[in-house]
């Protein structure tokens, strides 16, 4: 996965400033993703991870800036505009959002009958074929409540995935599961970066991200203060605020320092 | 004083039972459209009164503390008694009494089972709508297949509760002369001076409406039962 792909990149924010409750959560934040890569958000809580992603599709409508897909503005105002972008950046969030009256199955069938227009019967097996993906087919049936939360969040990715979506932004996708569900979540995640689905991940999993991003951008304060490469900012020798951030975490979670190092 | 001689029983079936059919019927006829007029005005105003612009929000928000904050019987008498007096374009309105009474018990109910929606509606997580926004469904679809379908769930009990209330209240169109069950036990009362078993009849009566309505709900809440909104059994 080549960063140095000049064509047009697939999600762009440019500039993105956003005031809640009178702070400043983001504070003139560009982030631009080109095809096929993969970025991760690193950052203590507060830094604006969140919001920078919910700007990124309107969720939460930036107060400054711009957003471009695929080199054109999108500016938020007209619904189907809306619409269009959302349905091609998928989201995946941090306590996975299943719609709990509906099974998996219904799950990733309702968006392509309601948004993509599909009939029960198509909709019905394209929703089987992610959950397949993700390694759920046998628990189609099932309902949110009786599903783990890893299962909860597979299904999450699957109901993102059958929307054919162009890139993906993640949201701590595994920060809501019990330690022991996390490795089925990040294979799902692993499989999708290889598959070349480009995407943007917010996540504590140091280790994990460095293995797979192109890029680390360490967040503080609603501002990107350091952007490089995991090794830049990892790597042996590196003095960077990354490194001393990611190194703290690895502490807490029983990280070594050698796994954080790339 | 006639009948006072015969038995319970006779009484039952010449003169209690007749009586009492007649006004179950009517009762009946003032409770099924109450309660469907309740339904609806109660998911409209509950709906209105979440994602409704905020004057209809207020508006919502009037009609709900007017109707729980009056006794049920004043609305009654309003409906039947003062509406008349009310000159649009020179003539009163007058209803009979069975549509007053069914104006005056929906709109009661309306304003309750709102509570139970809007109650329902609140307790759905906002990111369930984030989540239907994100996929690119509108407003309106994150609303109708994925919140209302929850929201009316959580409400059910609620909603089923109201309409057991109803079908006691309905009890109260009798005060404007309408001869539904109460209405023709106190007439059979006033006649036959059997007050006892005249009024131990009509609780069964009462008794027997409510159990059926419960089990009937309790038959829509299992239909619309899935795991993590199921009905507490006791």
């Amino acid at each position: 996965m080549s960063m140095t792909n000049v064509s047009v990149p697939v999600l762009e924010g440019r500039s993105l400033g956003k005031t809640l409750g009178g702070n400043r959560v983001l504070d003139g934040v560009s982030v631009s993703l080109p095809k096929g890569c993969v970025k991760v958000l690193i950052g203590p809580s507060g830094a604006g991870k969140s919001t920078l992603l919910q700007c990124l599709n309107f969720l939460m409508p930036p107060d400054s800036g711009s957003i471009w897909l695929a080199g054109r503005e999108v500016n938020g105002k007209s619904r189907r505009e809306l619409c269009s972008l959302r349905q091609q950046v998928g989201m995946i969030f941090q306590d996975f959002n299943l719609f709990d009256h509906l099974s998996a199955l219904e799950n990733v069938r309702v968006a392509l009958m309601k948004v993509k227009g599909l009939s029960r019967l198509d909709a019905g097996e394209r929703a089987l074929a992610e959950l397949a993906r993700v390694g759920l087919g046998d628990k189609a049936a099932l309902y949110p409540a009786n599903l783990s939360g890893g299962q909860k969040q597979r299904v999450a990715i699957a109901r993102a995935l059958a929307m054919d979506p162009k890139v993906m932004l993640l949201d701590e996708p595994t920060s809501a599961l019990d330690p022991e569900l996390i490795g089925e979540v990040l294979a799902v995640i692993r499989d999708l970066a290889q598959n070349g689905m480009t995407m943007i991940v917010a996540t504590h999993q140091i280790s994990f991200s460095a293995s797979l991003a192109d890029e680390f951008l360490f967040m503080d304060k609603g501002r990107v203060v350091e952007q490089g490469s995991p090794a830049e900012l990892l790597g042996r020798g590196s003095a960077s605020r990354t490194q001393a951030f990611c190194a703290k975490i690895s502490e807490l979670t029983g990280e070594t320092e050698a796994e954080c190092r790339v | 004083m006639p009948g006072v001689s015969t038995t319970y029983l006779e009484f039952l079936r010449a003169e209690l039972v007749p009586g009492l059919m007649e006004g179950l019927w009517t009762s009946l006829v003032v409770i099924a459209p109450s309660a469907l007029l309740g339904a609806l005005i109660g998911a409209s105003v509950g709906v209105l009164r979440v994602y409704g612009p905020r004057p209809v929000r207020r508006c919502a928000e009037v009609y709900v503390s007017l109707f729980r904050g009056t006794p049920l019987i004043v609305q009654v008498f309003f409906w039947y008694f003062a509406l008349p007096y009310i000159r649009i374009g020179g003539r009163g309105i007058v209803l009979d009494p069975v549509s007053a009474a069914i104006l005056a018990f929906g709109l009661c109910s309306g304003a309750y089972q709102s509570e139970y929606i809007r109650g329902g509606l609140m307790s759905i997580k906002q990111g369930q709508i984030r989540a239907a926004l994100a996929l690119g469904m509108t407003t309106r679809q994150a609303v109708t297949s994925v919140v209302l379908p929850q929201a009316f769930r959580r409400a059910l009990p609620g909603c089923g509760n109201e309409i057991i209330y109803l079908i006691k209240y309905s009890s109260l169109a009798s005060v404007i002369t309408v001869n539904e069950l109460t209405g023709m036990a106190t007439t059979i009362a006033r006649n036959s001076w059997r007050n006892i078993e005249v009024f131990c009849t009509l609780g069964a009566y009462y008794l027997v409406l409510v159990t059926l309505a419960t089990w009937l709900l309790h038959l829509l809440e299992d239909a619309m039962s899935v795991p993590g909104f199921e009905r507490h059994r006791s």
